[in-house]
């Protein structure tokens, strides 16, 4: 989607506010928030890329105004509610309805360090012939779905080059979507930042992206 | 668990309370365990961070072997010293030179490499940082305080896809007879980012 988060080369949004020795969280809250998100990850009812298409699916304004972990915990509400993990009757109550079954926590505490050292690949090791190769001359299609896509606007319809070939991913655009993981290469895509930008870029300087097959076409 | 960060305000913030409000509910329906939680945060305040990525890079300045490795494969090299998972399955090292400097970002979202770095700053993942950077990455560097000639080709890396980026930054000239943990204190969070480079600690000349 057209949305406020895909900012690269967006103007106005001010100054970099750098913090000196910054704590991991600012606030009790924020860490709660974070690991809510990352616990009810591990029941597996959306992937990743859901979470980060419902954290763009916050209104733009309310997007730019929030902090960080409010952003989390706005998109972890509207996901619990949409996975039926949570009603908004409970949400409004704060207390479980009379009939839900109690569950077993998904993720407890002895199970932490090994999730957290697993992780969550988004490779797949199954054969599927890349489209590109390395070397290759490359156009950033000129697409503008309304769902969740790693297309960024400020590549689309630019050319590049292939720099390197990092294998088969799941695919973004429709797995955010539960439709499917639709595998494929994604590739490291160097693309000149005068090309990007024009003359006010320095002639030595590129932007690289990783793409999809999905997003690219022979140029 | 007690809020003792916020003991001084009288009133809980709104967000205070509907994460507070959140937590309960999750964990009187039995999808959260309120120690998982408390693990959760313990990782990531005080077991994964900088320091992790700042070993691999010292070993990768002083094992040539290693180094090749890191940047041929580097989500197995930096498995070899036992760092990898979540937030950082995939992982890239770029290596800075004398004629080409990296710097990271993530203008979609806030991808970043949690295994070798923790979690992110806030500056990382504001609009400032994500929307300036791929437009013109000389000035933020330079508000980073890192000018750099204009024959040097400045690379930057969007996170737009799973594969996290570090920057092996360039070792300073200087230290030749550091030891490898040496070395790796030297490392700081910016450096592979890409928005520092690593400087010797102390006054120029006198280490």
């Amino acid at each position: 989607m057209n949305g406020v988060h895909d900012m690269g080369g967006m103007h106005g949004m001010g100054p970099i506010d750098y913090e000196k020795n910054e704590p991991v969280f600012h606030q009790h809250w924020e860490s709660r928030a974070f690991a809510l998100t990352r616990a009810m990850s591990a029941w597996r009812k959306w992937p990743g890329d859901a979470s980060r298409h419902q954290r763009e699916l916050i209104p733009a304004a309310e997007y730019l105004r929030m902090s960080y972990y409010e952003k989390w915990i706005t998109a972890l509400v509207e996901l619990l509610l949409k996975n039926g993990l949570i009603t908004a009757a409970e949400l409004e109550s704060g207390v479980p309805a009379t009939d839900s079954p109690k569950s077993i926590p998904s993720l407890t505490a002895d199970r932490v360090p090994r999730v957290v050292a697993q992780g969550g690949p988004a490779s797949r090791d199954i054969p599927v012939v890349p489209r590109f190769q390395v070397g290759q001359r490359v156009r950033a299609r000129n697409m503008h779905p309304d769902g969740h896509t790693r297309l960024p606007r400020y590549v689309r319809a630019k050319l590049g080059t292939i720099e390197r070939d990092h294998g088969v991913f799941v695919f973004p655009d429709t797995n955010a979507h539960h439709l499917g993981e639709k595998p494929q290469h994604v590739y490291s895509v160097c693309f000149p930042a005068r090309d990007l930008w024009g003359e006010q870029a320095s002639l030595h300087d590129a932007v690289y992206l990783d793409l999809w097959d999905d997003y690219l076409e022979p140029a | 668990m007690e809020d003792h960060h916020q003991e001084h305000q009288a009133v809980p913030s709104d967000l205070t309370l509907r994460v507070r409000a959140l937590e309960s509910l999750l964990v009187e329906k039995g999808l959260v365990e309120r120690a998982a939680l408390d693990a959760l945060i313990d990782t990531y305040e005080h077991k994964i961070g900088p320091r992790n990525g700042a070993r691999v890079i010292a070993r990768a300045w002083v094992d040539p072997a290693y180094k090749q490795r890191l940047l041929t494969d580097a989500t197995a090299a930096i498995a070899e010293l036992g760092y990898g998972g979540l937030g950082g399955d995939h992982m890239v090292v770029v290596e800075n030179t004398p004629k080409v400097h990296n710097v990271v970002v993530c203008t979609l979202c806030s991808c970043y490499p949690w295994p070798v770095l923790g979690l992110p700053p806030v500056w990382y993942k504001s609009a400032p940082y994500r929307s300036r950077v791929v437009i013109n990455p000389r000035e933020v560097l330079r508000e980073f305080g890192l000018e750099l000639p204009e024959d040097v080709g400045v690379r930057v890396w969007d996170s737009t896809a799973e594969l996290r980026y570090l920057v092996l930054p360039e070792r300073p000239a200087g230290t030749a007879d550091l030891s490898e943990e040496s070395l790796a204190a030297l490392v700081t969070r910016d450096s592979m980012i890409g928005v520092a480079k690593v400087k010797l600690i102390g006054k120029e000349g006198c280490v």
